[in-house]
Order: structure tokens, then C-alpha cells, then sequence
């Protein structure tokens, strides 16, 4: 059975200066899946994206990505084995404009001289106005990316996960300073990009997690309290403890 | 707010015009030079000199700049390299003079036989050859910067511990080249020399060709930066000096970006400092005075980090001025440097460059986004 999945993450557990701030997390997804995760703030959502990108070692648990063991690898190669992840605070490269902000994103080099002596090829011109025509940026292609507004940045940020072409996206509260419409056409894109790729997504925002019609993950306190779908998961008492005990 | 976050695309023609104006100033100096004393156009042996040690000091501004402008590294020791690569062409200046010496000792630079040494160190194997020494000049600070950079980098030490240890690099390399036992000539270094392939290094026309020669590498030096920055390696530099984490994320390796550039740096800074030591006659560990890296970086900071132009205009700019002004009132100069320093931090923060930028754009750039057709107002 675990051999279908794409990401299998089992029993694993971080503690921050004697904090536990994942607790026996337990989270799969299979190939092609769309999965929604919500929880309050500092259940521990953001964290464990840390481990599974690397940036956090679990103190125990394994985390599983096809036949890889993800625990052991660094960012850089966890990010080459086809995993890419959007911040939660949009972090794009202030100084550089937004067609070279997607030109580093886009798949293929990587090692330093090759980067030194890559041109601009047609594929890659190509793969950016496409890009840029999906975020709506076109109009900024050459603007500094540090110059644009708090939701174009997101924006930004989604289409250089997409230049990645990750097998595996993760969206950390991707519609943060979005307005409504934003919000709506931000889930189309999800829904638009979860045809060929599998997504996790961390969001607040009920009627996004709505709209994206998905599974529904509820984190508390580092470990998952309930699963579902929307309606499922709002009616779980516990669930609604939580958010109303808060 | 990091001042770089408005220029936004990055271009750097006026690289090209900086690097015509440093061989064209070069030439005609060296041919001003070579007139007879009585020409009003004539430029002493002592200009001559002057200019060709600000143009290697330009050299190691640059360097400075490409790590500092660039990766955001930022380094209080690049005068280690510089001095390395001085000692690389000392060497071989020291073995071409030869049975000249005041020992007329044709195999042992004199200091070896004042330490009583009767055969030369096997580091000092081939230092007769140029093209030896010529490949050690890049060498020895790549390999040197190469090592340093790799474990500095690859442990993520950044920041001031980063220059903090890029000060301590130079400062143990000019304790150990005060020993004699190093073989580098102890506290006198490496001078006396007499002439370069042959050439007579006090002849008014070897000294015009190597101001030349200078002006030339620092003009190839500055292109080379150029295509660097200018590239999508430069892009990427960029992105890892603004957010390094980022660029992890999308499967690039900030380490070795960082290495890359750190080495090539250090390799024109090493070029810089054989240029030097050919036209200023000499080469101690004085050279490895940390205060000589902060000067370094100072220059850039009062031309304009990130600009590479800046970098050789600050150079040649303060070092003109520290020449008159100690002249004038010599134990002043650090206090009018640091002044300087302190200033262009709080009135000129992008440098001479800034200002420059400013004149011939009274409207700075500011960036106003234009939000495209199909999105709202936002946040
Ligand atoms: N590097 C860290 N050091 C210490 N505590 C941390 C660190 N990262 C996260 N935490 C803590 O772990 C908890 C979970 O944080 P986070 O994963 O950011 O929550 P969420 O994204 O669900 O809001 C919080 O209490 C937070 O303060
Ligand atoms: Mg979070």
C-alpha cells in the first residue's frame, strides 16, 4: 500500500528548546492528490513543511517521499528531487525583476558555472511569458519584484513554484493579503496546477479551503486532530472546540 | 531598506566606458612619460609610479566589490590576497636579480644567506620562471580563498563572524610573513629588484609599459567582473545576497555560488598585488595589515558598492586624496578616512555612483508598480 504513496509522513515528532512542536504526525498523500490543511495558529503547519523541505530535522519519524527518505537530504536536494514550496511570507528576490525572479525558478541548471555560462534559450523565453501570463504579471515583467504589492509578490511567488515544475507543491498561506476576487482565481489556480501535480496547502481562509473542494487536514498542537472533507471536519466537535476554545 | 532593491534590472554599460577611460588614461600617462624633461607634458618617473599603484589598488577594490556588491560578503581581509599575489611576483623579481645581490650569490636571494640557508626552499622551486610565477600570482589566492571559502561557507558562517574571520586570515598571514624562518624576507619582505624578463624595472620605458600592462589587466579585470555580475550567475548572486534561505528552496547551492565568485575574486585581487609590487618596488607583510582590507573596503563604500565602476573610481579617488592629504598634514590621514567613511555612510549611501546616478536622473528611480489590467487594489 505505502508504495502508492507520494508522500508518506510517519511518527514524527519535533521539540524546540523542550517545546513539542510536532507531536507524532502521521500525514500521507497520494500521487496526484490536493490536500488542504488548516489548523490554528501555531498548530504547527508551517513546521512541518520545514521537515519535509529539509529545513527542520525531525528528532524522530520518518519522512517518505516515492522511495526516498527525506530525512537525510538537504534543501537543495530535496527541492531537485522535485519538491518546491511557496513561503509563507512571500519571499521573492526583492533587487532582481520579475522575469529573472521566474528565469532562476524555471527547472534545469543548477551548478554554478553552468549557471555562469547558460543564455537566455527560447524554451526558457517561453516558459517565463507563459508564467508571467498566468500570474497576470506581464505588465511587471521588468519591474523589481521588491517594488510590488503584498498579493503580487504571492503571485510571483506561485509562478516560480511553477517554473520549478515540482512533482509535489508546498502552499503555505498562499492568500494572505488577498482581496475576495484574488482569493477565488488563487484556488482556480490550485485547482488549475493540482491537474498534473500533487499540492499541499496550508491556508485560514475557509471559503479558499472551500473552494478548493479538497480533503481537509485539521493540525492542533502538532498532530492531526481530525480529516475530512469541509463539512465533515466543521461538524467534528473536537474541531470545533478548538477553533472556538482558542 | 537595502538600498539595491531599486535598480531592479541591472545593467552595466558604463563598465565598458570605465574600462576604455583606465587604458586610454594609462596610455597617455605612459607616453607622457617617455617625453623629455623639458616638455611641459612631461610626467615624472614618481606620477608614473603613483598611478600605477592606484590602478592596482583598483584592482583589489574591484575585487572587494564583486564580494561585497555582489554575494554581500562582506570581507575585511581581501588585502591577504592582494599581498599573496605580490609575494608570488616578488619571488621571481627577487630571483632575477641574480648574482647582483650584495652575497653576488646567483641562486640565493640575499636574505637566505643572511639566515645562513645553503639551498633554496622547495616553495621557491621555479620562481625564476615568469610563467611560473605569473601562474602562482592566480594560484596560490585562489587556492588559499578556495579552501577558506569552502569551509567557511559550507558551515554557513555569514554576517560580521564572516568578517570577522576574513580579518583574523590576514592578520595570522602577517605574523607568519614576519618570521624569518617563512623564507619571505621577515619584517624587510621582498625588495632591491632589478629588472623584470630582462628589462631594466628603473627605465622610464619599462615603467610606461607596465603602467600600461596595468591599465590593461585592470580594463580586462573590469570586463571580466562584468560578464560575471552581468550574467545569470550575477542574477543569482543577487539572490542569495538578498535571501540566501530562498534560493535552497529552489534547489540551488548558495555555498558554492558563494565559492565561486569568492575565488575569483580573490584571484584579481592577486593579480592587483603583483602589478604593485612590480611598480611600487616592494613588498612586506605590512601588506597584511587588516587596516589595509578595511581601506580597501572603504574605497568601494566611497565609490559605490555594486557597481564595479565605483570601486575602481573610489580607489583611485581616496588613495588620490590620502597621497595629497598626507602631504599636507600627515597624521590626520585616518581621521580624514574615517570621516570620509562615516559620511558617505550617512549622506552618500550608494557612493559617488549614487550621485552620479542622481545628476543625470534628478527623479530618482522610484519604483512605482503599475498594477496590471486584471487585479485590484491591494493591501
Ligand atoms: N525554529 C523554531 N524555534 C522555536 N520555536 C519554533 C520554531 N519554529 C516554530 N516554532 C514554534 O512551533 C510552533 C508551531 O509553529 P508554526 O509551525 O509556525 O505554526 P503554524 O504555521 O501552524 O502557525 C509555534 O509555537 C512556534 O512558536
Ligand atoms: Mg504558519
Amino acid at each position: 500500500m505505502t508504495d502508492d504513496l507520494l508522500l508518506d509522513v510517519r511518527d514524527v515528532s519535533v521539540t524546540f528548546d523542550g517545546f513539542r512542536a510536532i507531536n507524532n504526525l502521521s500525514l500521507s498523500l497520494r500521487p496526484g492528490e490536493m490536500r488542504a490543511i488548516v489548523g490554528p495558529n501555531g498548530a504547527g503547519k508551517t513546521t512541518m513543511m520545514d521537515i519535509i523541505t529539509g529545513k527542520t530535522r525531525p528528532d524522530t519519524g520518518t519522512v517518505r517521499f516515492r522511495d526516498r527518505d527525506l530525512t537525510r537530504l538537504d534543501e537543495p536536494s530535496i527541492a531537485r528531487l522535485g519538491i518546491g514550496r511557496k513561503f509563507q511570507k512571500p519571499t521573492v528576490f526583492e533587487a532582481l525583476s520579475v522575469s529573472e525572479n521566474l528565469l532562476l525558478s524555471l527547472k534545469g541548471i543548477r551548478s554554478p558555472f553552468a549557471v555562469l555560462m547558460a543564455r537566455r534559450s527560447e524554451r526558457e523565453h517561453e516558459r517565463i511569458a507563459h508564467l508571467l501570463q498566468l500570474t497576470r504579471l506581464q505588465a511587471m515583467a521588468d519591474q523589481p519584484a521588491g517594488g510590488m504589492s503584498h498579493g503580487q509578490k504571492q503571485w510571483l511567488e506561485i509562478g516560480m513554484l511553477m517554473g520549478q515544475e515540482p512533482d509535489l507543491l508546498l502552499v503555505d498561506e498562499p492568500v494572505a493579503g488577498m482581496t475576495d476576487a484574488e482569493t477565488m482565481a488563487t484556488a482556480d489556480l490550485l485547482r488549475e496546477i493540482n491537474r498534473t501535480r500533487s499540492v499541499v496547502v496550508v491556508e485560514h481562509d475557509m471559503d479558499f479551503v472551500r473552494a478548493l473542494g479538497v480533503t481537509v487536514t485539521v493540525l492542533h498542537e502538532g498532530s492531526v486532530l481530525a480529516e475530512g472533507t469541509l463539512d465533515e471536519v466543521s461538524a467534528d466537535p473536537r474541531v470545533i472546540e478548538v477553533y472556538l476554545g482558542r | 531598506m537595502n538600498p539595491f532593491s531599486t535598480h531592479g534590472t541591472r545593467s552595466f554599460r558604463g563598465v565598458i566606458w570605465m574600462a576604455a577611460a583606465v587604458v586610454v588614461a594609462a596610455g597617455g600617462l605612459a607616453m607622457a612619460s617617455l617625453l623629455p624633461e623639458g616638455n611641459p607634458l612631461h610626467a615624472s618617473a614618481f606620477v608614473v609610479s603613483l598611478a600605477g599603484k592606484y590602478l592596482a589598488y583598483a584592482m583589489l577594490a574591484l575585487s572587494v566589490d564583486l564580494v561585497w556588491g555582489f554575494a554581500g560578503i562582506l570581507t575585511l581581509g581581501h588585502a591577504a590576497f592582494f599581498a599573496l599575489g605580490g609575494y608570488a611576483m616578488g619571488m621571481y623579481l627577487m630571483r632575477e636579480i641574480g648574482a647582483r645581490g650584495v652575497y653576488g650569490n646567483a641562486s640565493l636571494p640575499d636574505f637566505m644567506i643572511f639566515l645562513s640557508w645553503k639551498s633554496l626552499p622547495w616553495y621557491w622551486w621555479g620562481s625564476d620562471h615568469f610563467a611560473w610565477a605569473a601562474f602562482l600570482v592566480l594560484a596560490v589566492p585562489g587556492v588559499l580563498a578556495g579552501v577558506f571559502g569552502w569551509l567557511a561557507f559550507r558551515s554557513r558562517v555569514s554576517g560580521v563572524y564572516l568578517s570577522i574571520i576574513t580579518q583574523a586570515l590576514t592578520y595570522a598571514l602577517m605574523l607568519a610573513f614576519f618570521q624569518n624562518g617563512l623564507g619571505f624576507g621577515g619584517n624587510n619582505g621582498l625588495t632591491d629588484f632589478k629588472d623584470i624578463l630582462g628589462a631594466d624595472l628603473h627605465a622610464p620605458m619599462t615603467r610606461a609599459v607596465l603602467l600600461v600592462v596595468t591599465g590593461v589587466l585592470l580594463a580586462a579585470s573590469l570586463l571580466a567582473a562584468r560578464f560575471v555580475v552581468g550574467s545569470r550567475f550575477g542574477n543569482l548572486l543577487v539572490a542569495v545576497r538578498d535571501a540566501e534561505n530562498r534560493t535552497r528552496f529552489l534547489g540551488y547551492r548558495p555555498d558554492q555560488v558563494k565559492l565561486l565568485v569568492w575565488v575569483f575574486s580573490a584571484m584579481i585581487a592577486g593579480l592587483g598585488g603583483a602589478l604593485y609590487v612590480t611598480q611600487v618596488g616592494i613588498i612586506n607583510p605590512g601588506e597584511f595589515a587588516p587596516a589595509n582590507s578595511i581601506e580597501s573596503v572603504i574605497w568601494v563604500a566611497v565609490g559605490g558598492r555594486g557597481t564595479l565602476c565605483g570601486a575602481v573610481l573610489g580607489a583611485i579617488l581616496v588613495n588620490l586624496g590620502k597621497t595629497l592629504f598626507t602631504a599636507w598634514l600627515p597624521e590626520f590621514w585616518l581621521y580624514g578616512l574615517g570621516l570620509l567613511f562615516i559620511c558617505t555612510t550617512l549622506f552618500l549611501p550608494q557612493g559617488i555612483m549614487g550621485l552620479w546616478r542622481h545628476v543625470r536622473k534628478p527623479a530618482p528611480e522610484e519604483v512605482t508598480p503599475e498594477v496590471s489590467d486584471t487585479q485590484g487594489d491591494e493591501t
